[in-house]
């Protein structure tokens, strides 16, 4: 099915043919807990992609050696080593307010089910190259998801965008913040509208 | 520890912050498994009974494991060792508890079974036992710095609490879509879509109770 595929396309399906937020509602506690602000999400998004591409590069290398019975505590092991380096190169290297805003949801990239879901149904049968694209491929279609969902919830509820004020200082009239976007109720509220418009404009050109 | 921390505790992860609508965890089987009110409510059982047993079991584990000074190594076991211990401990129980339910309780396992394997990788689950130990907040850190007995206590309370509260986000949710099938929305946000709008509204009514604690 896949061999169909050039190698250009295995980067580029992530984009929007499989993109993991909107197409397979993969990997949404993330998605809906960073995107208070750019910052956060693009940080979110480089962990995600470093963790996705690292694991699909040393499943694909060992499938011949993973037996089948114990793959998913295998992949699990292995994500998870991935996670905990990335944890602690962020911890040493990030800012701690981005740190402090990603919180719990670094260690839980270890039960992200777009990055088992790459492992099971891509690297544990492709090849080295093909999976390490395919990796970097829903990786990035994932980073550019959540940070037009954060750029839009962050633009919205705080006025800013990647903390610099998107309204000119000299434009007459004061631009009042919706907070409610970087709450709770507005993560749901802007993915159920983001998905919405993706159905209507993007998903019937691809399929 | 008084009665009060007990409410609380249970107020806030069930109302105050929900596991679901407030701290976005559990989100794959709030938008994959409410399409039937009985199957919400299974998954929501089986979601409870395994955050009770991990937040025990992972607790303890911290406490002689990882906590720092409660062995004899000179190395942050917290940030390096926390997320395979933590992964490996929940997937390992819920593999433990199907074999249980498969041999001495076929009734419940039938009933459960096919969502017990799809627990390992809720996040919810994994959640709970990083905000029981290594980030938790305030109220249980509080509890936690006064035992060890206590902290335990404290941790299979959260646990049951917070499964409470998962169950409760279900079935609301689980409502709401059999309601939906009849209803008349717009083709491109049938399905997922309108699912998130609603659990938008839900979290905006949750978001009421902020004041209460």
């Amino acid at each position: 099915m896949a061999d169909e595929y050039s190698l250009r396309k295995e980067i580029t399906k992530g984009f929007i043919q499989q993109n993991a937020v909107f197409v397979l509602a993969l990997g949404l506690c993330p998605t809906l807990a960073v995107t208070t602000g750019l910052k956060n999400a693009v940080a979110m998004g480089i962990a995600v992609i470093a963790v996705m591409v690292c694991s699909n590069f040393i499943i694909s290398l060992f499938r011949r050696f993973i037996p089948e019975q114990v793959r998913i505590p295998c992949f699990i092991v292995i994500i998870a080593s991935f996670v905990t380096m990335v944890d602690i190169l962020f911890k040493a290297y990030l800012p701690p307010e981005i740190n402090a805003a990603l919180g719990i949801f670094i260690p839980l990239i270890v039960v992200n089910c777009a990055i088992l879901n790459r492992a099971e149904a891509f690297a544990y049968n492709k090849t080295l190259g093909r999976s390490v694209l395919d990796g970097l491929g829903i990786g990035l279609g994932f980073t550019i998801s959540i940070s037009l969902l954060a750029a839009i919830r962050e633009a919205l509820g705080s006025g800013t965008l990647w903390d610099y004020p998107w309204v000119p200082s000299s434009f007459p009239l004061e631009y009042v913040s919706a907070s409610v976007m970087i709450q709770a109720p507005g993560a749901f509220l802007a993915l159920g509208l983001l998905m919405g418009l993706f159905n209507r404009f993007l998903k019937n050109e691809s399929s | 520890m008084t009665l009060t921390t007990v409410l609380t505790i249970s107020f806030s992860a069930v109302f105050v912050s929900n596991f679901v609508l407030a701290r976005f965890l559990g989100l794959c089987p709030f938008i994959g498994v409410t399409k039937k009110m009985e199957n919400a409510l299974g998954m929501g059982a089986a979601v409870t009974f395994v955050m009770f047993l991990a937040s025990f079991v992972t607790y303890l584990l911290y406490g002689l494991i990882l906590k720092e000074g409660a062995l004899w190594i000179d190395a942050d076991l917290e940030l390096v060792l926390r997320t395979p211990m933590y992964i490996l401990v929940i997937a390992t129980l819920v593999q433990l508890v199907e074999m249980f339910l498969r041999a001495r309780v076929p009734a419940l396992y039938d009933a459960l079974g096919i969502y017990l394997p799809l627990i390992t990788t809720n996040c919810a689950i994994m959640g709970v036992a990083l905000l029981n130990t290594t980030d938790a907040p305030v109220e249980i850190r509080s509890v936690a710095e006064t035992g060890f007995g206590q902290g335990l206590i404290v941790a299979s309370w959260h646990g049951i609490s917070a499964g409470i509260g998962f169950t409760l986000a279900m079935i609301l949710m689980s409502g709401i879509r059999e309601r939906l099938d009849a209803a008349d929305v717009p083709a491109p946000f049938k399905g997922m879509p309108i699912a998130f709008i609603c659990a938008g509204l839900m979290s905006l009514a949750f978001f009421g109770f902020t004041g209460m604690l």
